[in-house]
């Protein structure tokens, strides 16, 4: 109590002589977050959702798990929802923990309850490592595409690329030979361009020489241009395509829905990025000689980040919905591993004498997609400069 | 004015390109070759699998492949490789069965969400406006093969009527207002699911939009003057908020073709995304691609149309 009165005394020193924000801007979100109640829904269902399925993930997983979802009781199909196990018919590894069916068992007499908690984590890796590869990848493209885009790519760039190309394309096609050859001269002239760069020897260069210096297009262009290429494809439809071509795994799938939905992201660094170049703040970090990586890493991205924090959470919300469709249409994890979407998929046939088949994981779905999508939006509005209390 | 139409139509046909090529590296480097869909039928003996890489070009190198495809589709010779019928008469044969869905459900989201959008503006805060957001958040996040079935039970248990496919199965001889009933009744729940998200996602943006102008100058003047409500919410503010709007036209040209797989696929509604899915599980390359390359020619000609309306609706902006 005395440190604390001795601390706030001190406090209200240096208030006196600068002033100091009252609340650090971690505090002020919390406080404008408890006053956002739907944002603040949206949260606890988040956390609430987070260590289901890291308890999900314990209880179902193993040799020996103690909620067994591919467990099959053929003899207690299709039982609703809260009924109590006819016991007289099961051996005892075969009774639900619970001691009860807490949401029904499915046509194959195995407990939804189990296989709910399975998929769960599915549902949350899914989400997070998809967007957390569109994240990386929007960051590091719209961050060069902000920071260093006026820059021109030169023609021996070109050059030097096609030269890498063709031998990494040659090595994979497993001409060795060839593609060494192509290998050797294009390492070789990026070492000579890196030497020229650190002597920096101004040297009267011949005319033929300097075609190759020709300025091309700008970064900045060559990645929107990347982008509005990305934004052609319809999305599902290329997620769809990719996914059936490919091994039914879910790490396949976590990683086409991230290499398809960078473009947001990389479209609102950059546009940060365009601004921030131009304060004060990041002048004074140049004069101050520190390096490009460590200016854009450690102080321009934690200013641009509020933006791509929103998208992302909403992303995540996109990435568990478009999770769902590709496995209620068949693609994604292999069965009998459950997700929520072959579950509902599952228990279509179902709908009306076993409506829980489709009202549970339908349910949970919606559930989960909405407290990402209140916590983004709700993330906005306090984000939001505007809203912020003034000094 | 015309350099500008000049350069965006030259980008696009630019653009185009690099799309056409990289589809066509994504599909055909993927593991798996369309000649191994089947190896367990005894009829496609090696022959037949060497025939069939020969009549489709497939023993020839990737480039080869590449030209012969785009010149195959600029001629219109396209055919698919399951039963060798014209791409492009199959798209166009799908494309009329989906148009119905597309027109309905694109009805509905444009006359609904302004009116619901333009409301929640104007009483911001209230309880109009808060019940307006949770709907439309809700709308966004179902699932929408789970709302699909929420609806097809309370369809069916309550007004009796089948859904599925796009008229009754055998129906037969029936008087005419009968068939077009049956017809409407069918056309209703896909288009209804199509619409749902794009209602909560445009109400939420004329509600922003229609803010935004409420804060203008000119809003307050016009107020100032003494005028009634109506006519500086719809006079002076709707028409400014409306601006944005005008160019979204050009932006829905893409759901032309795209359908929606999973919402035909639930009513086996003959359309677009669902012979797309059956391409997709058939390997069917030519169809894969061709839609692919046509829904990214809808994409920039949408592109295209929504900068000249904005160029025509707002005279501020000269390119």
């Amino acid at each position: 109590m005395k440190s604390y009165t001795k601390n706030s005394l001190q406090k209200s020193r240096i208030k006196e002589s600068i002033t100091v924000p009252r609340k650090t801007r971690f505090r002020e979100s919390w406080g404008l977050l408890k006053k956002n109640k739907l944002a603040f829904l949206g949260l606890a269902i988040f956390i609430l959702f987070f260590f289901t399925a890291l308890a999900g993930i314990i209880l179902t997983s193993g040799t020996n798990p103690y909620f067994d979802p591919s467990m099959v009781r053929l003899q207690e199909k299709l039982r609703p929802p809260l009924s109590d196990p006819n016991l007289k018919t099961l051996r005892p590894e075969e009774t639900p923990k619970l001691g009860l069916y807490l949401f029904g068992t499915d046509d194959l007499g195995r407990d939804v309850f189990a296989r709910m908690l399975q998929g769960a984590w599915v549902s949350l890796t899914v989400g997070f490592v998809a967007v957390g590869i569109a994240v990386l990848i929007g960051i590091f493209l719209g961050g060069i595409a902000g920071y260093f885009g006026q820059n021109h790519i030169r023609l021996y760039h070109i050059l030097i690329a096609l030269l890498l190309f063709t031998s990494a394309v040659l090595l994979f096609v497993g001409n060795k030979y060839l593609g060494v050859i192509f290998l050797i001269p294009g390492i070789a002239s990026i070492i000579y361009t890196l030497l020229l760069k650190k002597i920096s020897v101004k040297k009267a260069q011949s005319t033929r020489l300097q075609i190759l210096h020709k300025e091309t297009i700008s970064i900045d262009t060559l990645i929107m241009r990347i982008v509005d290429i990305m934004l052609c494809f319809p999305s599902f439809f290329l997620i769809l395509t990719v996914v059936a071509l490919l091994p039914a795994s879910i790490y396949n799938i976590m990683i086409v829905i991230g290499l398809t939905s960078w473009m947001g992201t990389t479209r609102f660094v950059r546009a940060e990025f365009l601004s921030l170049r131009e304060q004060d703040f990041v002048t004074a970090v140049k004069a101050l000689g520190i390096s490009n990586l460590r200016i854009i890493f450690r102080h321009m991205v934690p200013n641009a980040i509020a933006p791509v924090l929103v998208s992302a959470t909403i992303g995540i919300a996109t990435a568990i919905l478009t999770e769902a469709g590709l496995s209620f249409l068949g693609f994604g994890v292999p069965p009998p591993h459950a997700t929520w979407g072959n579950i509902l998929s599952d228990g279509k046939r179902f709908i009306f004498d076993a409506p829980w088949l489709t009202f549970v994981p339908g349910f949970a779905i919606l559930i989960v997609v909405l407290s990402f999508n209140l916590f983004g939006e709700g993330l906005r509005d306090i984000l939001n400069p505007k809203l912020r209390e003034r000094y | 004015m015309l350099s500008f139409i000049g350069r965006s139509i030259i980008q696009k046909i630019i653009t185009l390109f690099f799309v056409s090529v990289v589809s066509f590296l994504i599909i055909h480097l993927a593991p798996g070759k369309p000649s191994q869909v089947d190896p367990l039928n005894p009829k496609f003996t090696p022959e037949m699998v060497e025939r069939f890489r020969k009549e489709f070009h497939l023993d020839k190198p990737l480039y080869t492949q590449y030209l012969l495809f785009y010149k195959d589709l600029f001629t219109g010779k396209t055919v698919s490789w399951k039963d060798n019928r014209s791409v492009l008469k199959k798209i166009w044969e799908r494309f009329l069965n989906s148009l119905p869905l597309f027109i309905v459900g694109t009805l509905l989201t444009w006359t609904l969400s302004f009116p619901i959008g333009i409301r929640s503006a104007l009483f911001r805060g209230g309880f109009y406006d808060r019940s307006a957001t949770f709907f439309s958040y809700l709308l966004i996040s179902i699932p929408g093969f789970f709302f699909a079935y929420i609806l097809i039970i309370f369809v069916v248990t309550h007004f009796h009527v089948p859904v599925i496919g796009m008229e009754t199965f055998g129906i037969g001889i029936h008087s005419l207002p009968h068939l077009v009933m049956d017809r409407i009744w069918h056309l209703l729940i896909p288009s209804v699911l199509g619409a749902t998200g794009g209602i909560a996602v445009l109400s939420r943006y004329v509600r922003s939009q229609m803010l935004e102008v409420e804060g203008q100058d000119y809003v307050r003047t016009a107020k100032a003057k003494g005028l009634p409500p109506e006519v500086v919410h719809y006079k002076h503010a709707l028409r400014n908020a409306l601006l944005p709007f005008v160019t979204m036209f050009g932006l829905i040209l893409p759901g032309l073709i795209g359908g929606s797989v999973i919402i035909e696929s639930i009513f086996s509604w003959p359309g677009m995304g669902r012979m797309a899915y059956e391409a997709i599980l058939a390997r069917d390359y030519p169809i894969i691609l061709t839609v692919n390359f046509l829904s990214a020619v809808l994409v920039l000609a949408g592109t295209f149309v929504s900068d000249m309306l904005y160029m025509v609706v707002d005279p501020r902006i000269r390119l």
